[in-house]
């Protein structure tokens, strides 16, 4: 559970904003509080993990500071969520990584990615690596299949297994029933949610970001960079199954399958993160939680390098830097999923979390 | 705003002078939250009609006739495209909702209130070319005559003569100022809180009283509800209102009723209670309610005080402990039991006791017992300027001002003698807001 001063402050907003319902308009957070007239520790965890930081409710609010009622919505749920992530994360001795999250982030992709390299280095020698390599099974000329299926598949398994213990902590926490977290139509309702980031349309007209104009833009900068993710993940799972079912080794031809979902979905993960990157730069910190601001910044730029470095290896991977790309572009995806679990990575997990919930009490 | 807005897009240069800063800018209007407009069918924003027959009769109802028919017909005419315009000054209106306290047919509803709708007018007058000046007071209006010569403005400590050709007085009522609000009320006003800005100080409405304008409506009739006695002097809002009253035996500090606390439904006698307390000693009064009664009406911003005897409860309420068990202990050997109902007058009333409670009456007898202090809390005035159809300012010969005119709370008494409806204040904001920038517009330029 966060902190009893972040779950406090929560609260006494809450309590003020539940008097008023001026907001009601603008998200489920508003629903949501509706139904209820007290909250509990974990009714405001669920309320801030349902919070997408549109910021609508923030400049519409009478009473933001100077008021002496000092409401502050999106910052009240953005500290909350900050700790949800830090206070869910299992193995509970990693939780320190979330103090000082972009400069662990910044360390751990450093050292995996130059690790990687060096360890190609000198274990296939540098002729090898820096030769060209062309045709079927190319790639593992340089690293062997195997060796990076297990290096990237058992960080990503355990970053699974980390965050289903988490959300299953958090769904418990927040009041879920355990047989409602896997409801199909409250799965369908919540993915559908999250696919379309509908809250992060605030009222229907866009977030109040950077500043307090209507915008979509940050809405369509997290789009792409969440389809942009999916599909990444989607042309590698295509990609094991030519490996596995049909026999046909990577590189694959520019126009297949697997090729043109990892580019369309590298370019969302390059485009994406730098949109937000620049929306952030100039953002109104007033509605933030300006102390986890790192975190975001760190995930952003591991997406960014990853897809850097991913197309990189696409256009390059008939050239002598082949090797060198491929080693570096598995170190930083390598580092992603080790710190998927300890980064901004968990928003997704709680946000579906707090979706579902959502989607169950709509119902009621 | 909506004066400024027009007066500039029928060519005027247009000075908007804030008294506020740009965190508390646009008055009043930063804590409203919907607009009630006469409309034929249902739209996007309402769930049905309400013509202007019918919102005539409602403001007919809720004045009692005190206020100009002939006005009142004109604004509840006119206020029909006022959503359509306020629309295309880039005001956001949010989609009829379960909880618009039964308001989702008649009036529209700004998305995020009153505050979300000032920052799009803010806007739209920057976009337009408005100069915006804050934290800018105007102390006095000169005249010659019936005449607008300048306003004398003071900011940051420094007074400034501004003239112009013509004027829009858009500057609210005077509920900030306790000494005004004691010319009608005495001193008891000195317990009042103030819903709104701080900044409704009836500066310039006292100015243009001096310079012979005419005044209308009394000096003590405003809006005023019961609030949370523990609310902020100023600037409460919305969040400070009490909705347990129906559900309540409300006493006094002495600890005695003093009124038919389920007289009606709630909305309905949401005003009349601001001015019941103001009535009784230190002004006053403690709704006290029983466990069978929570969670039956919108919770407040402050917890209510809690205690599981009754004596306790008084004890920390500050009322008189021994009177105020003998009052409940009375009223409840006076509750005849029937079908409670919370949503509507269920008949629950009592028998032989004084004042009776007509409805909802139920023993206070299911401990922790919980009270509310509540206090009066003053939401606008209606002593304002006279104004006719163009929104010009008459002076006390009877005669409009050449070129001086009034829009919003400060005119508002026009229609408004007494009582009021949810929303109108916007309507009658906005219509004559919009004449008096079209009038003002044409006159300066001719």
């Amino acid at each position: 559970m966060p902190a009893t001063e972040t779950l406090k402050e929560a609260k006494r907003v809450m309590q003020i904003c539940n008097a008023c319902r001026y907001c009601e308009g603008y998200c489920a957070v508003f629903p949501a509080m509706n139904k209820r007239l007290t909250f509990s520790d974990g009714d405001v965890t669920y309320l801030a993990n349902l919070c997408h930081g549109c910021q609508g409710c923030y400049y519409a609010c009478q009473y933001t500071p100077p008021h002496e009622f000092m409401v502050n919505v999106p910052k009240a749920f953005a500290e909350l969520r900050g700790e949800t992530y830090r206070d869910y994360a299992w193995p509970g001795m990693f939780k320190g990584l979330f103090e000082g999250n972009a400069k662990w982030i910044a360390l751990i992709t450093l050292v995996l990615t130059i690790a990687v390299t060096v360890g190609v280095f000198v274990v296939q020698g540098a002729d090898v690596v820096t030769g060209v390599h062309t045709g079927t099974g190319a790639f593992y000329q340089v690293i062997p299949h195997d060796v990076i299926v297990y290096l990237a598949s058992a960080p990503f398994l355990f970053a699974g297994v980390a965050f289903i213990v988490g959300l299953v902590k958090f769904w418990r926490d927040i009041g879920g029933k355990p047989g409602e977290l896997l409801n199909p139509s409250a799965l369908i309702q919540a993915f559908k949610d999250a696919g379309q980031m509908k809250y992060m349309a605030g009222g229907g007209h866009g977030c109040n970001y950077p500043n307090d104009n209507f915008s979509m833009g940050r809405r369509h900068a997290h789009q792409m960079t969440m389809w942009g993710f999916i599909l990444c993940f989607a042309a590698t799972s295509v990609a094991t199954v030519y490996h596995y079912v049909f026999g046909w080794e990577a590189p694959y031809d520019y126009f297949s399958i697997p090729v043109i979902l990892g580019t369309v979905g590298g370019i969302g993960i390059v485009i994406g993160p730098i949109g937000l990157l620049m929306m952030k730069k100039t953002a109104d910190t007033a509605p933030q939680d300006t102390k986890r601001t790192g975190m975001d910044i760190a995930f952003l730029w591991l997406l960014i390098l990853t897809g850097i470095t991913g197309l990189a290896l696409l256009a390059l991977r008939e050239t002598a830097a082949m090797g060198t790309l491929l080693a570096v572009h598995l170190g930083i995806v390598l580092a992603m999923f080790v710190t998927f679990p300890y980064g901004k990575m968990a928003h997704a997990v709680y946000r579906l979390g707090a979706l579902i919930k959502f989607a169950h009490e709509r119902r009621e | 705003m909506s004066a400024a807005l027009t007066a500039r897009a029928r060519g005027a240069s247009v000075l908007m002078i804030e008294s506020a800063n740009k965190d508390l800018r646009g008055g009043n209007s930063r804590h409203v939250r919907n607009i009630r407009y006469s409309h034929n069918a249902a739209t996007d924003y309402v769930t049905g009609r309400y013509d202007a027959d019918e919102y005539f009769k409602d403001l007919m109802r809720v004045t009692d006739g005190n206020t100009n028919e002939d006005l009142m017909r004109f604004m509840i005419d006119a206020s029909d495209d006022c959503v359509d315009w306020m629309l295309s000054q880039g005001i956001k209106f949010q989609p009829p909702l379960s909880g618009t306290l039964g308001l989702a047919r008649t009036n529209a509803f700004f998305l995020g209130g009153g505050k979300g709708m000032m920052n799009a007018y803010f806007k739209a007058a920057e976009k337009a070319g408005i100069d915006i000046v804050y934290e800018a007071e105007v102390e006095k209006i000169e005249m010659d005559g019936a005449r607008f010569t300048a306003a004398m403005v003071r900011q940051g400590g420094e007074l400034h003569r501004v003239e112009a050709r013509t004027v829009v007085l858009a500057s609210g009522g005077f509920e900030a100022n306790i000494e005004w609000l004691k010319e009608g009320w005495g001193e008891i006003a000195d317990n009042f809180l103030v819903r709104g800005s701080p900044m409704n100080t009836g500066k310039v409405l006292r100015s243009m009283l001096d310079n012979g304008a005419k005044p209308i409506g009394a000096p003590d009739q405003c809006h005023a509800v019961a609030i949370d006695g523990r609310a902020p002097k100023f600037d409460g809002g919305i969040s400070t209102r009490i909705d347990c009253v129906i559900f309540s035996v409300v006493v006094n500090k002495n600890g005695e009723r003093f009124y038919d606390e389920g007289e009606d439904i709630w909305p309905k006698r949401y005003a009349i209670w601001g001015r019941l307390v103001a009535k009784q000693p230190d002004q006053v009064a403690y709704a006290v309610i029983d466990s069978k009664s929570m969670g039956l009406f919108m919770p407040t911003v402050y917890e209510p005080f809690q205690s599981d005897t009754l004596s306790g409860l008084a004890e920390q309420l500050g009322v008189d402990a021994e009177t105020m068990e003998k009052t409940i202990e009375d009223f409840n050997s006076a509750v005849i039991p029937g079908e409670f109902n919370a949503t509507e007058p269920d008949g629950c009333h009592t028998e032989g006791v004084e004042p009776k409670k007509s409805n909802w009456a139920r023993k206070i007898d299911t401990p922790p017992y919980y009270g509310y202090p509540v206090r009066m809390g003053i939401t606008f005035t209606y002593l304002g300027l006279e104004v006719n159809r163009q929104a010009q300012v008459f002076m006390n010969d009877g005669k409009p001002a050449e070129n001086i005119w009034a829009a919003g709370e400060i005119m508002a008494g026009n229609i408004l003698g007494q009582g009021y409806a949810g929303g109108t204040g916007m309507a009658i904001g906005n219509v004559f807001g919009r004449i008096a920038g079209e009038e003002a517009a044409r006159h300066a330029r001719n």
